[in-house]
């Protein structure tokens, strides 16, 4: 019998982590990712939860600690955060690379200099070629579903590649909502068990000692590269199908790597992720409301991205309208371009332009909400009303191709605290 | 349990057919120390010497359970694996760690330092050869003053440099067991991994383990150089046991410097003062083992 409770997203992915029952948790602290850690050791020292729960010394050796775990077999969980993440980024594609099963948490937190402990998503996205699957919830319940399904895919024997699951910092980490937990016996049921079967890759034997982690030349290198590369690739039609069958157990979850709203006859779209797509959910249908054919896309994987879904939801279907301008909004610049999640989606456009021969349509990229900046329905309502009049734009004077070089439209969000005053001095 | 010596040590090999220079005193330690703890064992090295000879595919040298850690999480592995034998209730094994000078002394120190604080059932074995040897012999906190690296040419640091005390940082945690040895002295040595693999709880062994190619000697002249730093007085043998110190060899009189320094190329810049310094320095070191000796006899639980 599942039950529901009044949870925090932290409080919900510490629930979801309790129902998989990892062998060893290892806790390091950093806002505002640590009341997950918080609550597993109440769960631990309660007996609610057996698994080995280690205070380690950094987030670095959190992870390091987790790959030996892995490597005996065993199930783990951490969690971290902004600065906590970037200190173990040597680990993350160390953990990619060894194929070790792995799931983490994180509290998507901006990054120093200027400190600043509230939600954006610089972390994650400065990571995203780390080898990781990466995950973007947008609700506690969406997290703790989110979380019981990676151990299911990470697991996966054709996967074997490790998940982190993103929630906004505060936002999400921080917010109250119902949360349906699920029964023990179901999740039980629904996961393999919690360690892993002797003689799986990339773990230890004593009847047959293994030697893990190993070098390889350019040749061999090469090779294992393309295979974790595969695996990846391999992992979207696993997620696609454990989120299938979570859906058919606990009776939700049924998104695959794209969640559309709205978009199917839409003809502006913002696409976005995390918890922002419920302020862009208000923003549409208000102009819903007004007549305006605004839709929403919220990609929920990052990685494995998918090129294909998001294709597919833009032009794939019969439309009665045809998508006319996008928008990318994201909580995070890569400096000197653009926003790193404006690059993915550009380039899938430009993978579906270039073998439709289709011309592109104009792209902007909001940038909003870093450090933790409020970003309200009316923002992204004017962010709408912005992509109209590239439309317009581009109907009425052959709108710019957005590739030329200094043409890319970012627009920056929240400029209005932008003091004249601090220009002549340095900040950080 | 039978007590392991030369005459006993199993013909079993559990790290074999790697690619180390000759006359590696690293590779010696992990060698015998395998022969000593036996099949049961979970190996972790961090990057570094022997995970570049060791573990290249498909050639794998060890015969035991075996990977490689970042630079800077030897402790932190070895406390995963040992987590889950805990979890597991596994008996008959050994969580054992090697790491270099460079992995311990300087970017390791943290994570050996949680690892130890945890009471961790390890055993973190340092196989010092004074340099960061793998890159290509650069200083490292256990440089000894005046040692020529390809860093300190001249063999001179601009600071007070003094080889960080390894053996006391780890006491100082309050783990069960703690000792230097070298592989000059290999019975003293195997003694005492013996005894680290019947401890419940952490412990460390910092074992003195010439690099030839480093250091700039014959490689024949390994296990020489082993004995010679312990008769000159330059490597104390010691063992912490649970708070009880025992100095393992106290030579009647200290060979001269010379009989140890003047094989190495790397001491070749040395002055006459830099050696009556280096003298100095030793003596010192000793007075401060006398005096911990006595302390820990004093109040250690006997």
């Amino acid at each position: 019998m599942s039950t529901t409770d009044f949870l925090s997203g932290n409080e919900a992915v510490a629930q979801g982590v309790r129902l998989c029952r990892p062998r060893v948790i290892a806790a390091y602290p950093i806002t505002p990712q640590t009341t997950v850690v918080e609550r597993l050791s109440e769960m631990v020292e309660s007996g609610e939860l057996d698994a080995q729960f280690v205070h380690v010394e950094s987030e670095h050796s959190a992870l390091a600690l987790l790959m030996g775990s892995a490597a005996m077999g065993a199930r783990t969980f951490t969690a971290t955060s902004s600065q906590g993440l970037l200190y173990m980024a040597e680990c993350l594609h160390y953990a990619s690379g060894g194929r070790w099963p792995l799931v983490m948490m994180n509290a998507n937190r901006a990054l120093a200099l200027p400190w600043n402990i509230y939600g954006d998503q610089s972390d994650s996205l400065a990571l995203v070629s780390s080898g990781w699957i990466q995950a973007y919830a947008e609700s506690a319940q969406e997290a703790l579903d989110m979380i019981i399904q990676a151990y299911a895919v990470a697991e996966d024997p054709n996967v074997r590649t490790p998940i982190l699951i993103n929630l906004d910092g505060f936002v999400l980490t921080h917010t109250y909502e119902a949360v349906s937990i699920p029964s023990q016996a179901a999740v039980d049921a629904f996961l393999p068990p919690r360690d892993l079967p002797l003689g799986f890759p990339g773990t230890f034997n004593l009847n047959q000692p293994q030697s893990l982690g190993v070098t390889a030349g350019p040749g061999d290198y090469t090779v294992f590269k393309y295979l974790q590369h595969a695996a990846m690739l391999e992992a979207e039609t696993t997620i696609a199908a454990t989120a299938t069958r979570f859906a058919q157990i606990f009776g939700r979850g049924s998104h695959g790597m794209i969640e559309s709203y709205q978009a199917e006859d839409a003809e502006i779209v913002i696409t976005t992720l995390g918890s922002i797509a419920g302020t862009v959910r208000m923003a549409v249908d208000a102009l819903r409301a007004e007549g305006i054919r605004a839709g929403m896309l919220r990609l929920r994987y990052l990685r494995p991205f998918p090129c294909g879904a998001l294709a597919d939801a833009l032009f794939g279907k019969p439309r009665l309208h045809t998508v006319r301008a996008i928008g990318v909004l994201e909580k995070d610049i890569s400096f000197g371009h653009q926003g790193s999640v404006s690059l993915e989606v550009k380039a899938a456009l430009y993978e579906h332009a270039s073998r439709h021969r289709s011309l592109t349509i104009p792209v902007i990229n909001f940038v909003a909400g870093l450090g933790g900046q409020s970003i309200s329905t009316e923002d992204v309502i004017a962010m709408y009303r912005a992509l109209e009049e590239a439309n317009q734009a581009g109907q009425d004077h052959d709108f710019p191709h957005l590739a030329t070089p200094g043409l890319t439209d970012v627009r920056f969000a929240g400029m209005e605290n932008f003091r004249e005053q601090d220009q002549h001095q340095d900040l950080a | 349990m039978n007590k392991i010596s030369i005459k006993t040590l199993p013909e079993d090999e559990y790290f074999l057919g790697h690619k180390g220079c000759g006359g590696c005193g690293g590779t010696l330690v992990l060698r015998w120390a395998l022969k000593v703890l036996g099949v049961r064992c979970f190996v972790v090295v961090p990057a570094g010497c022997m995970s570049a000879i060791g573990f290249i595919y498909p050639q794998m040298a060890f015969g035991v359970n075996a990977m490689i850690a970042p630079f800077a999480a030897t402790g932190a592995m070895l406390s995963g694996i040992a987590a889950v034998v805990r979890a597991r209730g596994l008996e008959n094994v050994h969580v054992v760690g090697f790491a270099g000078d460079g992995g311990t002394a300087d970017i390791g120190l943290q994570s050996l330092s949680g690892a130890l604080d945890r009471r961790e059932k390890i055993i973190y074995i340092c196989y010092d050869n004074e340099a960061y040897m793998n890159t290509g012999v650069q200083r490292s906190a256990a440089t000894p003053v005046g040692a020529r690296t390809t860093t300190s040419p001249s063999g001179q640091v601009t600071f007070p440099a003094v080889k960080k005390d390894l053996l006391r940082i780890a006491a100082a945690h309050g783990i069960p067991y703690a000792a230097t040895a070298s592989v000059g002295h290999p019975a003293d040595f195997l003694r005492k991994v013996e005894r680290a693999g019947q401890i419940d709880g952490p412990s460390f062994l910092h074992v003195f383990a010439p690099c030839p190619t480093g250091w700039g000697c014959p490689a024949d002249r390994t296990i020489a150089l082993g004995k010679s730093v312990v008769e000159t007085g330059l490597w104390p043998l010691v063992e912490w046991d649970h708070g009880r110190v025992t100095i393992n060899r106290q030579p009647r009189s200290f060979a001269p410097l010379s009989s140890y320094l003047d094989e190495q190329t790397r001491f070749r810049g040395l002055k006459p003062k830099d050696i009556e310094s280096l003298m100095k320095e030793r003596d010192s070191k000793w007075a401060a083992l006398h005096a911990w000796v006595r302390e820990s006899t004093s109040s250690a639980e006997v």
